[in-house]
């Protein structure tokens, strides 16, 4: 059966890089088929929630800077329905992780993390924040956020451009429109490994 | 500037210190230096300034114990000592004598060793992070000497039972990044404010000396992303200082010009930030528009909006762009009207009148005396501009003017950005047309070896005075590097700033304050 594509307004399927990763995933989640009611009901809740993301303002260095100039007037992202940002993570659908955690910050952003409610999404914004960027060497700096907290999309750059955050944040737009809100196979939080007493996450 | 270090035995070097300050004026801590000398021992070199005469000199305290290494505090004479001396405790493991706070300052409190030391462990094994929440002391120690020379600890409380604390951050929108302020509250009055720093803290110092030269260029635009011009040019001038590589004309009228669009971006984004701190968010938006228009004509020669990487040692990456003249030109006739646009939509505005004037007052005595450079220091009428006092490159061909302003409130620290930017463009206007021709860049060796010595050369960044201390044993690599945070003395100086005020005007003392937190914690 043809998997139904993710379709944004934006940007024309086709235009995407990276669509194969986003056409497996669509498979797996829609293994087994979807009910018509239930699948139609999906697409309304997945219309919605990808369409008002509203992101926490969290900025730690640099591309903090570079992610409030793209909700200023020359890039906007309210126009693809990243209306406002909000300062309570209890209000936000989403966090842009824009800068470098160190290890002060790691138990900061993983309660901030825990605070938002679900459903809720994370974006890894910038070199520091995927990896550790120029910093990967230091005593006091994570390597890649992903250790702390499931990521669903990396931005690379440091810091990214601001079109490269636009496109960053619409390949999650796409990734919401392939959930499952009905059924209980939307957005599974994973399960913590603990290891020697820290809690990491399978990659 | 080479150092020719003053050497002060541990014994008398508080008498000293302050037969330094009273008698030879020399009222201005530059900055504290903490280093480790190796088989020398544990130490410190303090860089002090004359206000009256900007006559620099530097003091060198070496305690040989390495174990248990005290020297005694400075903190009675200059007030911005305090935190700069926790800095080198926390960073070096070295005790201030007499020194009321001497807890950990950018790294947790549970943290084992001393990072900088050489002999620390560097292994990511040894550093890993934690998810358990840091349990902090609810005192402080201060480490005395009685007269037999032995070492007494006294513990003092930070709260009573009574206080009322709330935190603000490291989560907060006003405080511009990751800082974190334990606030004690009476009400609706602050009676004291402790700052939390190290949220953000990478260890670039550390990393540096791992670096060759060139390598440690790259990690400086990321300290003050919003000055990370003036970052590099610091760093820049202190190699090429120390190696005595004479610059062409051409690079010192492209550095000029590149700091100055440096600063007028930074004073733009201070505008906004502070128009969105006081929830003018139409200001924001103007302000924003505007900096784009700065990135732009930076971008194009330099490659990077916010993160350039231009300046290296001898010179710049590349040539200026073939549109850059015109459109430096272009944008200097674009910014000026928008000045009155600015004060008619923020300046003039009655809440920020309101909000700004008579509050927040930091006097110039303690400006002076927590080491507060830059826009919040000429606010309260300290003349400390770098450009002036110790100018380089063509600072001292141009004519400007220095901004100073004499209550020190917030409406004088927000004037002196604004006036700032107009005089950043009459600088500008006056070397655009005149660029020499000439090398963009000195061709230096493959590898760049600096002779051994100690050096220290600053800038004037964007919010206060960035300085670079090196000391090289003539390697190819750095043994010491330190950067003077312009933003460290600013949060010290918040504790005197506001207590007293309430705690609405913390935002507005923070957001005219103007600090950067990657910059505090390097």
């Amino acid at each position: 059966m043809e998997v139904r594509k993710p379709v944004i307004k934006s940007i024309p399927y086709d235009e995407f890089k990276d669509n194969e990763t986003l056409e497996k995933l669509t498979k797996e989640l829609q293994d087994g088929g979807a009910n018509v009611i239930v699948g139609s009901l999906d697409q309304v809740v997945n219309w919605g929630r990808s369409n008002s993301l509203w992101s926490l303002t969290f900025a730690t260095s640099c591309c903090g800077i570079e992610f409030m100039a793209v909700g200023c007037a020359r890039y906007d992202f309210a126009r693809f329905g990243f209306e406002v940002c909000r300062n309570s993570p209890r209000q936000a659908d989403l966090i842009m992780c824009a800068g470098t955690i160190t290890n002060k910050m790691a138990p900061v952003f993983k309660r901030l993390y825990d605070q938002m409610a679900d459903p809720k999404y994370v974006i890894a914004v910038g070199g520091c924040a995927i990896s550790g960027g120029p910093f990967k060497t230091s005593y006091h700096v994570v390597n890649g956020i992903d250790e702390i907290v499931p990521v669903d999309v990396y931005i690379p750059g440091c810091p990214p451009r601001p079109e490269a955050m636009l496109y960053g944040m619409m390949q999650l737009q796409r990734k919401i429109k392939v959930e499952k809100f009905f059924g209980g196979a939307n957005h599974k939080e994973h399960k913590p490994i603990v290891v020697n007493g820290v809690e990491t996450y399978e990659k | 500037m080479k150092l020719e270090n003053k050497i002060f035995e541990l014994k008398n070097f508080a008498s000293e210190m302050a037969k330094l300050k009273s008698e030879k004026h020399f009222d201005f801590l530059v900055t504290i230096v903490g280093e480790d000398f190796g088989e020398e021992g544990l130490g410190c070199i303090y860089i002090l300034e004359n206000t009256k005469t900007n006559e620099r000199i530097s003091i060198k305290a070496v305690d040989s114990n390495r174990e248990n290494a005290y020297i005694p505090t400075v903190s009675n004479l200059w007030k911005g000592a305090e935190i700069l001396e926790r800095e080198v405790y926390d960073l070096f493991g070295i005790k201030f004598l007499g020194n009321k706070d001497m807890r950990r300052l950018y790294l947790r409190s549970d943290f084992n060793g001393y990072p900088f030391r050489k002999d620390y462990d560097l292994s990511p094994e040894n550093n890993k992070y934690t998810l358990e929440d840091d349990v902090e002391p609810d005192y402080t120690i201060e480490y005395t000497m009685d007269e037999e020379g032995h070492i007494q600890q006294i513990e003092h409380k930070l709260f009573t039972d009574d206080d009322y604390v709330i935190n603000i951050g490291p989560q907060h929108p006003a405080t511009h990044g990751v800082l974190r302020l334990q606030t004690i509250l009476d009400g609706e009055v602050i009676r004291k404010i402790y700052p939390h720093c190290g949220y953000i803290h990478r260890g670039i110092e550390k990393m540096c000396e791992d670096y060759t030269y060139p390598q440690t260029l790259a990690l400086t635009d990321r300290m003050d992303y919003l000055s990370a011009m003036m970052n590099r040019h610091a760093l820049c001038s202190v190699i090429e200082d120390a190696m005595g590589v004479e610059l062409s004309d051409r690079i010192h009228y492209i550095r000029t010009i590149m700091d100055e669009l440096q600063r007028i971006d930074s004073h733009l984004l201070f505008y906004s930030c502070c128009a969105q701190d006081l929830g003018a968010l139409t200001a924001f938006i103007f302000g924003m528009r505007d900096r784009e228009e700065v990135l732009n004509v930076m971008e194009e020669t330099t490659g990077g909006r916010l993160i350039q990487n231009y300046y290296r040692i001898g010179g710049c990456q590349a040539d200026i762009d073939t549109n850059f003249v015109k459109d430096v030109k272009k944008f200097c006739e674009y910014l000026k009207p928008k000045f009155k646009e600015y004060n008619d939509i923020f300046t003039g505005n009655v809440i920020l009148h309101n909000r700004f004037q008579g509050v927040g007052i930091l006097s110039k005595e303690n400006a002076i005396s927590y080491g507060c450079t830059g826009g919040t220091g000429r606010a309260a009428g300290w003349n400390n501009d770098v450009r002036k006092n110790h100018p380089y490159d063509m600072y001292d061909k141009v004519d400007f003017q220095e901004i100073t302003y004499n209550n020190g409130d917030c409406f004088d620290r927000y004037m002196v950005r604004m006036k700032e930017m107009e005089q950043s463009i009459h600088i500008i206007e006056q070397l655009i047309d005149n660029i020499p021709e000439g090398d963009f860049y000195i061709k230096q060796k493959p590898i760049i070896r600096v002779p051994e010595g100690q050096w220290y050369t600053s800038v004037e960044g964007s919010r206060g005075e960035i300085g670079v201390y090196l000391d090289s044993k003539g390697d190819k690599t750095p043994y010491r590097l330190k950067f003077r945070p312009m933003g460290l003395p600013l949060v010290s100086a918040m504790d005197e700033i506001l207590r007293g005020e309430k705690i609405a005007d913390l935002i507005s003392v923070g957001a005219t304050l103007d600090y950067v937190i990657p910059d505090i914690d390097r």
